[in-house]
């Protein structure tokens, strides 16, 4: 008996070619998202650390020459030989006829984890890396490196013009025998070192950068992928669900017939359920390759493989990691197993002669609209309520969870009440039929329409919250970064003399002083500035009194960071006690993205009165050339070439690898734009063999079937305009939550929102194409249809 | 003479060629008149129903209404003749399931511009749908869904109403209330009305008794 | 580097694990293979041998503080050629690192070191004898006079190590057999050692003394592709005499054993396979696995029936390759104490 009603489940497939695609690829393109953006997600990942890597160089102590460029080999070896644990790095300029490259020689053996970004080797063995040389670069300083005698491997997360090697090769390339640059100082040491004078006295220590201020910015920016990640996976939930609902509801005929033959209910049930779990795995088995296959194609500058299918680690490559397996063909079979439970629970309470008609357009008014209007108001109100108790980080999470679903709930609801306006305004007859057909048509297509509501919202989010980051960032960074060049890790006896020769050159000097304290029972770093027109026209106030820059300058008033703020409870004309009995009005609030800790900024000539030991640990240089500049002090004063940084390449670099981003972003617009639209078109197609009978007596009162595909498309159109519109405040409130609640919780700091209303047109105008897309084919569908199958609906012999 | 056919033939395709139902069928009938048409199951009564109302398309032969050619006309043609000239009862499925009783029965009126709200009470009075006007098809009987298509018919106030087995899903005391209500107000309007039925009872009402027998008239 | 990469660049001459534990069953295509009788060149012999794969110098202690607690101490430097031959500077293939441990009955403190060969930060001299890297070192005039230091972020130690008796050769003279199809290695002994000196602990400085056992040994392909590791046992035992013995398990199941009778005077008998048996007889979960670490041990051609028990069943090398290595007790037909490594607990 198993195997006849297999049979009779499979003729079904067989019976019904259209149906069986769009449950596959339903299920499969909703599996393709979620693993897609996974992908998406983790490559961002990685290019982000490449950033912060860039950005934070240094994560770790490092010992430097006090004079000169570089360190004899032997100050390594006796360092090692004292029980030091440094690892050695040598750096320098290649010049190659096809242009300069930082070559960055590392040992492999002993640089502490994770320093460097490169990843994925492929198949290296240590011999050729260490005595043959091989050298990671990302595609294009590979291709500057092609003439060299050593292989070069492409990796993406190398930063931009550099090459990383060995020490051992690098010290071939860059011709600097028995020479390093630089030692880094691994965190943990061993018990009882010699002190450092003693066994290395060229050296001097140089403290790690926090590499706070990049790592939280770009932390909180993972954070909020990671929640549009969840996103994808709602969407494909509610593409699935209405996949799998409307194939169920096709089957309800055979379903009867099958019981009426004597097969017992509850076989029959298992049997479908195992159906749905093997159809499910093979449709997840092909979307994970497909989501594989569009991260690939998505993602510029990566070379994925089919080796990457199978796990191999491919350079510079993408990797199908087990995790994307599991968690698409788990998507897969979660939604279908979710979706199918419902249909299967309908189907083992459908009475044994109940109507056969598909009912998929029948669940119409009553009860189960109060009870999914009364969910909508609840969840909803549940996210209000956790907006307003501005509760923990899982509650943020939550407020999203039931923002999403309260509006998908809510949005049949919200449809119908507007076509029903639309109905009751309607002047022609056509008109009103239209809109009643509309509404009829809803229940239908409700959840594909859901799927659209997800999806136009969750883009309107990404786009509102990855442009609302970037200008955030830029901002941030044209405050941080706005001298040409920044000094550091000098002797402080020396200072005075590279400013007076700096100012002689014309440049403008800034230096920067800096104590750790408490305020206002906070720890916090309070610093000094020369207050000048640099800091004026690049700081950005969240808050502030006018002239807050010259009342700081003047010493009569001191600006405090946004964290420091809201950690004290303090805002404008507060006083703030600064130590040393020193007492301050606060006069603006400055926005500091990414900075864990409280800051206040006072004048230079302050912050001598409390603190006159102190002298600058940094300074800015404005209108100096930072070549120029590392290369004047290096002859001059015998400063290594890392004690002058190049801020505004950093700063280049780092816009860079937004762009990148915001390409992602964009394709990931389409991509999910897509999906919603294949969602409606299922459910067209579907819709359409009960929607014959429906247009049968219109096109028999005189209405040509042209006419009648014009106003499906119409339909469709209209319906996805509503819900274009009404996604539109959806993804606003999830970037709002995503930027002022969930970023708040879990880094402290509010991202400021900004509206882009040309890009909420362009995806409004997206979603109306893909849905006008998947609309089409019906149509024309509806316009070819023979008219013998028209006059079959009236046929006595039905 | 409002319809005029004239040796009109037709053929479906079959699994081993076209398969002819129609082959040289004349008939008239004019205004005021009543006809039924009766025949085999497969004799073509319903297929010469579908071509006089312009649903469905002739190989061969003329059909006049009101002196044009039906067969002529384009698709747009025809559906202007369903909107304007012809009203058609089919058995089942008459009615649009979005729209209540009342817009129903006002749906052709609207489409031919010719609505006339006090005759669509006197129609819906007549018919006893008044309890029903704003009810939904779904939630009718078939007797009742069968008296607002009739009510729709009407309203249109068209030359010629053709009705496809109108009462064949219904049980013979329904069937019967249904008929006479259905000749009665086709008379007032004098309208011309063709009928397919298998019923001789409900052929027997009629003024004149038509037998299609392997496509052609008997 | 990322992690990743680092691992597998460290790994790599062992990074397929599937091939015998550690990569030790790799093929020896291009290094030198020892073959049956050798004649050994002290103190030569006691440096480097670059033309073979790998060679330890590996010393275990078991000491006793003044109140009696027992402490094991683990020093050993590992040299892993990439290809056969010294090179100079950084492109020697010569990759050394090396483990230290110190273990007491309730912690086992570990640290690793790795150097690349031909810069001096790593490697071995046989006259005057000294074995370094980094600040870890054996060193002396002779290999019977030597310090011992070594130190991790918890723990230090100094000690002097003085041999009290000849070095023993395992196998035949030296050439001892690891698998049926014959793989084999260079093996010898000091097993002699008296030890002094001061451990450093996180609670003090710790004096203390006891005996010390170094072997040496050095192959290109010890161990067979169908073995996935092996149980090692070094025992001391109260009347002078002692035992060294190894059971390497094969893939199937199955094992080879090989053991080497010490008398106290330093006259050596070598037992082939199946002549020592090695029991597990009961298990710790340590670091995620199952390991065991009561172990019934017997030689009946020697009368040798007895039970090996770990002063703390802890002592885990959690090391790139890790493994477990630390004291143990001895009871049963023969009393004493002694050290066992255990490698290939997956």
């Amino acid at each position: 008996m198993t195997r006849a009603v297999l049979q009779a489940l499979a003729a079904h497939w067989r019976r019904n070619p259209l149906q069986f695609f769009t449950f596959l690829a339903g299920l499969a393109l909703a599996t393709a998202l979620w693993s897609g953006v996974q992908a998406i997600n983790a490559e961002a990942r990685a290019s982000y650390d490449a950033a912060a890597a860039t950005l934070g160089e240094g994560r770790f102590d490092q010992l430097v020459p006090r004079a000169g460029d570089s360190l004899p080999q032997e100050t390594y070896v006796a360092l090692r030989r004292a029980g030091w644990q440094v690892s050695p790095a040598v750096e320098g300029v290649l010049r190659t006829d096809a242009g300069r490259v930082r070559i960055v020689g590392l040992d492999p053996l002993t640089t502490p984890g994770a320093l460097s970004p490169v990843g994925g080797a492929r198949d290296i063995d240590l011999n050729s890396f260490l005595t043959v040389g091989v050298l990671f670069a990302d595609a294009a300083t590979a291709g500057r490196l092609a003439d060299l005698p050593q292989e070069v491997v492409t990796d993406t997360s190398v930063a931009p013009d550099t090459a990383l090697t060995d020490v051992g090769v690098a010290q071939r390339l860059l011709d600097r025998p028995e020479r390093l640059s630089r030692l880094i100082l691994a965190p943990e040491q061993p018990m009882g070192l010699p002190p450092l004078e003693q066994v290395a006295p060229g050296l001097t220590r140089v403290a790690a950068q926090s590499g706070s201020d990049v790592g939280q910015l770009t932390g909180s920016f993972h954070l909020n992928l990671t929640a549009f990640g969840l996103l994808s996976f709602a969407v494909g939930i509610f593409i699935v669900h209405g996949t799998i609902g409307l194939v169920f509801e096709q089957r309800r005929g055979m379903v009867r017939t099958l019981r009426t033959l004597g097969v017992p209910l509850r076989r029959l049930i298992l049997l479908m359920a195992v159906e749905l779990l093997v159809l499910s795995l093979l449709a997840g088995g092909i979307g994970v390759v497909l989501g594989y296959v569009i991260a690939a194609l998505l993602l510029p500058d990566v070379a994925a493989t089919l080796e990457g299918l199978y796990g191999a680690q491919v350079s510079g490559g993408l990797q199908l990691r087990p995790v994307w397996w599991l968690s698409g063909l788990a998507i897969a079979v979660l939604g279908a197993g979710l979706a199918g439970a419902g249909a299967l629970w309908r189907i083992a309470r459908m009475p044994i002669l109940a109507s056969a008609r598909p009912r998929a357009w029948a669940m119409a008014a009553g009860r189960g609209r109060w009870l999914q209007g009364a969910a909508a108001v609840l969840l909803l109100a549940v996210a209000a309520g956790i907006a307003l108790a501005d509760a923990g980080l899982i509650a943020a999470f939550a407020l999203l969870g039931c923002l999403l679903i309260g509006a998908a709930l809510a949005l049949p609801l919200i449809l119908g009440a507007v076509l029903a306006l639309g109905q009751s305004r309607a002047k022609g007859v056509i008109g009103g039929w239209f809109w009643a057909d509309t509404r009829q048509q809803l229940p239908g297509l409700s959840l594909a329409l859901m799927a659209l509501l997800l999806a136009m919202a969750a883009n309107v989010g990404v786009s509102t919250m990855v442009s609302s980051f970037r200008l955030t960032f830029i901002d941030f960074l044209d405050q941080r970064l706005f001298a040409d060049a920044y000094i550091r890790g000098v002797d402080r006896d020396r200072m005075p003399g590279i400013e007076a020769f700096l100012q002689d050159r014309g440049a403008t000097v800034l230096p920067l002083l800096r104590v750790d304290s408490r305020l206002a029972g906070v720890p916090a770093e309070l610093m000094g500035a020369r207050v000048g027109p640099a800091y004026e026209t690049n700081w950005t106030f969240v808050a502030a009194r006018p002239e807050a820059w010259t009342r700081v300058a003047a010493g009569e008033a001191v600006i405090v960071n946004e964290q420091l703020a809201r950690r004290a409870g303090l805002w404008l004309d507060d006083m703030l006690d600064l130590g040393g009995g020193l007492r301050l009005p606060l006069a603006g609030v400055y926005g500091d993205y990414g900075n864990p800790v409280g800051q206040a900024v006072i004048s230079e000539t302050r912050f001598g009165v409390v603190f006159p030991d102190e002298t600058p640990r940094q300074f800015g240089v404005l209108g100096l050339d930072p070549e120029e500049l590392r290369s004047a002090l290096g002859e001059r004063f015998g400063l290594p070439p890392g004690s002058v940084v190049d801020q505004s390449s950093v700063k280049a670099f780092s816009l860079g690898v937004f762009e990148r981003t915001f390409t992602v972003t964009a394709a990931l617009n389409v991509l999910t734009l897509a999906v919603a639209g294949f969602a409606i078109l299922m459910s067209l197609l579907t819709l359409s063999a009960i929607r014959l009978p429906q247009l049968a007596p219109v096109w028999a009162m005189g209405l040509t079937r042209g006419a009648l595909a014009r106003v499906e498309l119409i339909r469709a159109l209209v319906l996805a305009a509503l819900t274009a519109l009404l996604a539109l405040p959806l993804g606003l409130a999830l970037a709002w939550v995503l930027l002022a609640m969930v970023n708040v919780q879990a880094f402290g700091w509010r991202l400021p929102m900004y509206l882009f209303p040309l890009d909420y047109a362009r995806l409004g105008l997206l979603t109306l194409l893909a849905a006008a897309l998947a609309a089409l084919w019906p149509a024309l569908r509806m316009a070819r249809t023979p008219v013998s199958q028209l006059l079959r609906v009236f046929a006595n012999e039905r | 003479m409002l319809l005029e056919v004239s040796g009109v033939t037709k053929s479906f395709a079959g699994a081993e060629g076209p398969v002819p139902v129609l082959s040289g069928v004349d008939l008239s009938l004019d205004l005021g008149q009543t006809m039924s048409l009766q025949g085999e199951s497969g004799s073509g009564k319903s297929t010469l129903l579908h071509i006089v109302g312009g649903l469905d398309t002739v190989d061969g032969g003329r059909v006049l209404f009101d002196g044009r050619d039906v067969a002529a006309l384009d698709e747009a043609g025809r559906a202007a003749l369903r909107r304007s000239d012809v009203a058609v009862i089919f058995q089942q499925f008459n009615l649009i399931p979005s729209l209540d009783v009342a817009d129903n029965i006002r749906f052709q009126a609207r489409l031919a511009g010719r609505e006339d709200a006090a005759q669509v009470a006197r129609l819906i009075e007549a018919l006893g749908l008044g309890d029903h006007r704003h009810k939904y098809p779904e939630q009718l009987s078939g007797g009742q869904q069968q008296r607002v298509a009739i009510a729709r018919a009407l309203a249109a106030r068209p030359r010629l109403i053709l009705a496809d087995e109108p009462t064949g899903n219904l049980d013979e005391a329904t069937a019967g209330e249904v008929l006479d209500q259905m000749l009665a107000l086709v008379g007032e309007t004098g309208a011309a009305l063709m009928v397919v039925t298998h019923s001789p009872a409900v052929a027997a009402r009629m003024d004149r008794q038509l037998h299609l027998r392997a496509g052609q008239l008997a | 580097m990322n992690d990743r990469l680092i691992v597998f660049l460290l790994l790599w001459p062992v990074a397929a694990l599937g091939q015998g534990f550690a990569g030790l069953g790799t093929d020896a295509t291009g290094f030198a293979v020892p073959a049956p009788d050798p004649v050994f060149d002290f103190p030569a012999d006691h440096g480097p041998h670059p033309d073979y794969r790998i060679e330890w110098w590996y010393v275990t202690a078991n000491l006793t503080g003044p109140d009696g607690t027992d402490y094991g101490v683990q020093w050993t430097l590992f040299r892993s050629a990439l290809a056969p031959g010294e090179g100079a500077g950084w492109t020697s293939p010569q990759v050394w690192f090396a483990h230290a441990a110190v273990t007491t009955p309730r912690a086992h403190h570990v640290a690793e070191r790795f150097a690349r060969g031909g810069i001096g930060q790593a490697g071995v001299t046989a006259q005057p004898f000294e074995a370094w890297i980094d600040d870890w070192q054996m060193a002396g005039e002779t290999l019977d006079n030597v310090t011992l230091t070594a130190s991790g972020p918890e723990f230090r130690y100094d000690l002097r190590l003085e041999a009290q008796g000849p070095l023993v050769f395992h196998g035949d003279r030296g050439f001892s057999v690891k698998s049926a199809e014959g793989q084999a290695s260079y093996y010898y002994s000091q097993p002699f050692y008296r030890v002094e000196g001061t451990l450093e602990l996180p609670d003090g400085p710790v004096a203390v003394s006891g005996k010390a056992w170094l072997d040496r040994e050095y192959s290109s392909q010890p161990l067979s592709s169908t073995q996935s590791g092996w149980d090692w046992f070094s025992l001391s035992f109260d009347a002078g005499d002692k035992l060294m013995g190894f059971r390497l398990r094969q893939t199937d199941g199955s094992a080879y054993t090989s053991a080497t009778w010490i008398g106290a005077d330093g006259r050596t008998q070598s037992y082939g396979n199946g002549a020592l048996t090695a029991e597990p007889l009961q298990g710790a979960e340590v670091a995620g696995r199952e390991v065991p670490v009561v172990w019934r041990v017997t030689l009946p051609e020697r009368d040798i029936d007895v039970t090996v028990e770990a002063v703390n069943p802890g002592a885990w090398m959690a090391v790139s390759i890790p493994y477990w290595e630390g004291p143990v007790r001895v009871s049963g037909s023969h009393a004493g104490r002694g050290y066992l490594e255990m490698t290939g607990y997956e």
